[in-house]
């Protein structure tokens, strides 16, 4: 008992001397690495939120990027083509996502394993295909660039503090989410649909609400894209993007909490390092999820954590 | 309590459940028996709603409940253990039955209270009465066989049914273990005035608990009475010699 409260504490510390650090940091960077964090942090949101689904839930959802782009392109027509606040921007982008969802959720929760995994990736790239084409709407192939944003918003800095503190608080919602019975239930659906249904769980809508959440905060994440970048392009919303919000909660670790956030930190650092010499960065990409599912399917963070736990219940039994 | 008539269900033109009958009275423990691939587990499954009837009907407090999933069912105040071991398997052993009692009480779309806070007395007192609370904080993937059957039926305790079904609740049990689950059977039926509907393959046990046997041969009912109707019943007789030897 003793020893989990202290893990507790020792998570807790970590995180609040994390958070510390990273209040600091941008005074000791430079923009454009002040600029690369603050990606870190819209990817971390994105990635948690998958993982809602695809660690959580247990559901194989291959195309969760769809959501994002959603998001990112609610904020950019809004505040382009509409002369309404940027707030209505912020409000609506997520519950757009969130509906969108719900309409490619509800078809999808009718089906299993990778049938599932299919059929989001297909009525996912039917929106980008929508996005592509709309040109009216969307500007198609071109994006929307010069996207205009609150005055406040528009130093680096101010959009590295903005993402911190949604990224912040959107954990601690999903946090609470997890460790709520909607998250202990959605664990046991994702163990054992039968026995789910059995004990009187409509195991379909549980997989649907789950679905719904992980597109508003996915959309959360869109609006944090247009204030880093200022533009979106159709390329936001192809499924290429979303393979990797995949492997970075594969390479942090499903079932630990922060795995995504790690993975999307290291996935995006990466990626930088790796643009600097070569173009090849699916190949990369391609390479390390083979690493990663032969030698470490537990992730990073899955890793650790199992380490972690084997040395303390030796520890404990001395 | 539950009415089963002309149940027929085929598999791929196999006729599992060829022509059931079945009649549970409220406060009575019934057995269906009957030998290896006789349908009684698909006619659990029909009952609970996991599989969906070809024809017939199966009525639970009057009520037609034929087409219904099987949350629905649960809901009426229908639970039932599995034959296989069917648990939460990344959960506690306090977790697997918690899931169940949030799921009754409407309970499992809650998001914003800590689940370990909630209905804590109601999931210890089901796994108290299991004799399973020392084990309530350990993996249930870490438990031996027979605990895991034992936490099969309490997982189904934990959603408060008025009619229990258990499939094979000893199967694979020693002496022992069967002894206690012989034991817990009579309690809740005695005690809690529970309505259990359970299959069985040691006959012994049937004979024990059972007021009422329902035998199952080819997917037909050919016989439902008193055990000791049963026992002399020619035709059932035949089915078991035929069959066994
Ligand atoms: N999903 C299925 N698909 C095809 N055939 C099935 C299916 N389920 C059961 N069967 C067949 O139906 C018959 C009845 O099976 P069932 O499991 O109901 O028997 P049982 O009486 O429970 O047997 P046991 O005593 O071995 O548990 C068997 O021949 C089985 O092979
Ligand atoms: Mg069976």
């Amino acid at each position: 008992m003793s020893t989990k409260k202290f893990s507790n504490y020792l998570g807790l510390g970590l995180a609040v001397a994390g958070i510390l650090i990273l209040l600091i940091l941008p005074n000791m960077l430079s923009q454009y690495y002040v600029y690369l964090i603050a990606t870190v942090f819209t990817t971390a949101l994105l990635a948690s939120s998958l993982n809602l689904v695809l660690g959580y839930g247990g559901l194989l959802h291959l195309h969760h990027g769809v959501f994002f782009g959603v998001g990112a392109y609610t904020v950019a027509i809004v505040m382009t083509k509409t002369s309404w606040p940027f707030a209505v921007a912020v409000l609506l982008a997520p519950i757009i996502a969130a509906l969108i969802a719900l309409v490619i959720g509800w078809f999808c929760v009718r089906l299993r394993g990778l049938y599932f995994g299919m059929l989001t990736l297909a009525l996912g790239q039917l929106v980008w295909a929508i996005v592509y084409r709309w040109n009216a709407l969307t500007e198609g192939d071109n994006g929307i660039h010069a996207i205009p944003v609150p005055e406040f918003l528009t130093s680096i800095n101010s959009v590295y503090y903005t993402t911190l503190v949604v990224l912040v608080l959107a954990l601690i919602i999903l946090y609470v989410i997890n460790k709520s019975p909607f998250g202990l239930t959605l664990l046991a659906t994702r163990d054992n649909p039968v026995r789910s249904e059995s004990v009187g769980i409509n195991v379909k809508r549980h997989r649907l609400i789950a679905f719904v959440i992980a597109g508003f905060f996915s959309g959360i994440a869109g609006v944090l894209f247009v204030l880093v970048e200022r533009s979106v392009a159709p390329s936001l919303l192809f499924w290429n993007k979303s393979a990797e919000i995949l492997i970075m909660c594969l390479m942090g670790g499903l079932t630990v909490f922060m795995g995504p956030t790690l993975g999307a930190g290291i996935l995006v650092l990466l990626s930088m390092v790796v643009g600097l010499y070569t173009e090849y960065w699916l190949l990369v990409l391609g390479l390390l999820l083979l690493i990663l599912v032969l030698f470490l399917p537990q992730g990073i963070l899955g890793y650790a954590m199992e380490k972690y736990d084997k040395r303390r219940s030796i520890g404990g039994e001395n | 309590m539950l009415q089963v008539e002309q149940l027929q269900k085929a598999f791929d033109g196999f006729q599992a459940i060829a022509d059931a009958h079945l009649s549970v009275p409220k406060g009575e423990v019934v057995a269906v028996i009957g030998p290896n691939g006789a349908g009684k587990s698909t006619l659990f499954n029909l009952i609970t709603g996991h599989l969906q009837a070809d024809s017939g009907h199966v009525r639970f407090k009057g009520e037609e409940i034929t087409k219904l999933s099987p949350f629905k069912i649960c809901h009426k105040g229908m639970a039932r253990s599995f034959q296989l071991i069917n648990i939460f398997s990344s959960l506690t052993v306090f977790e697997n039955v918690q899931t169940s009692v949030l799921a009754i009480h409407r309970l499992d779309k809650n998001f914003f209270r800590p689940s370990r806070k909630l209905l804590v007395e109601e999931t210890l007192e089901v796994l108290d009465s299991f004799g399973l609370y020392d084990f309530k904080d350990r993996s249930c993937s870490s438990l031996s066989y027979g605990d895991q059957k034992v936490l099969e039926i309490a997982i189904a305790l934990g959603s408060k049914p008025e009619l229990l079904l258990l499939d094979e609740p000893t199967a694979g049990m020693s002496s022992e273990e069967t002894r206690k689950i012989v034991n817990l059977i009579k309690r809740l039926s005695q005690e809690k005035g529970l309505t259990i509907l359970l299959t069985e393959h040691d006959m012994e046990l049937v004979f024990d608990v059972a007021q009422k046997i329902m035998v199952l041969h080819q997917g037909r009912t050919i016989a439902q009475g008193l055990p000791e109707a049963i026992r002399n019943d020619k035709a059932v007789q035949n089915a078991y010699l035929g069959e066994t030897g």
